[in-house]
């Protein structure tokens, strides 16, 4: 658990400084898995019944596909703004409009 | 396993190269799921390994050098006010968790010998969370059609 507040807390220093937006899609994606970390290691206290002490476990199933998803779209949306700007430097990026 | 997650993690942040960057995050997300082969969840490991290190490790990966030319790597140095900021931030939350989970009495509870088996895993998720099942499937499909949407050329003369 230590060492998800340590991934934890890389990604936060990662999301605060950087401005490159793969650097800041590293830095979300540390901050999830320490947060599925934390689940797997807290699952473990739970007291035994039957099949209760897979919800950990199965929550962070969810977890790491709704990542996948997420990571699929800002790589996508990494690419337009790539073929539109010729740069990803978010303090750049004011427009919304197409 | 701990010191290559949390090297993995630093290398994926501080890397002047950005594939370099790219290839500690996945060495980042090993280390993760090695932890949670030692925390008795092997069906979870398998699946952070196929899906992480199988999947987005390869399309970040893809990205990095589909996208990389000679401006990307003159990486702009955020202003040191900001690099202070994300430093004490950084710090700040570290110490909390650190201490809100040493201070609690979990040390005290025994952990559990026989946790469950990807047996129960698959039971719970195709009887109490099946409704989340599909939900998840239905943004995964969502997902997947924005980001084709997103990514399609367009071509002179297309009528769109």
């Amino acid at each position: 658990m230590v060492v998800s507040a340590l991934l934890f807390g890389i990604g936060v220093y990662g999301l605060v400084t950087k401005r490159n937006a793969m650097r800041l899609l590293f830095a979300v994606e540390l901050m999830i898995n320490a947060a599925n970390l934390n689940f797997v290691a807290f699952n473990q206290y739970l007291p035994y019944q039957e099949a209760s002490n897979a919800v950990g476990q199965t929550v962070v199933l969810f977890s790491i596909a709704l990542a996948a998803a997420e990571a699929a779209v800002i790589l996508a949306i990494v690419i337009v703004a790539y073929r539109l700007h010729n740069d990803i430097d978010m303090s750049e990026m004011k427009t919304l409009e197409g | 396993m701990a010191v290559v997650t949390v090297g993995g993690a630093i290398v994926s942040l501080e890397a002047k190269e950005l594939v370099y960057g790219a290839i500690g995050l996945a060495g980042s997300l090993f280390g993760v799921a090695t932890l949670f082969f030692l925390l008795n969840a092997p069906y979870v490991a398998v699946f952070q390994l196929a899906v992480y290190i199988g999947a987005v490790a390869v399309l970040i990966l893809f990205t990095v050098m589909l996208v990389r030319q000679e401006g990307w790597a003159k990486e702009v140095r955020p202003k040191s006010t900001m690099s202070v900021a994300g430093v004490i931030a950084a710090v700040a939350v570290i110490l909390t968790l650190t201490f809100a989970v040493l201070a609690t009495d979990l040390s005290r509870y025994t952990v559990v010998a026989n946790t469950a088996t990807y047996v129960d895993v698959g039971r719970l998720i195709s009887t109490g969370y099946a409704p989340v099942l599909e939900v998840l499937a239905l943004v995964l499909a969502a997902s997947i059609v924005g980001a084709l949407a997103l990514s399609r050329v367009d071509r002179e003369g297309d009528p769109s």
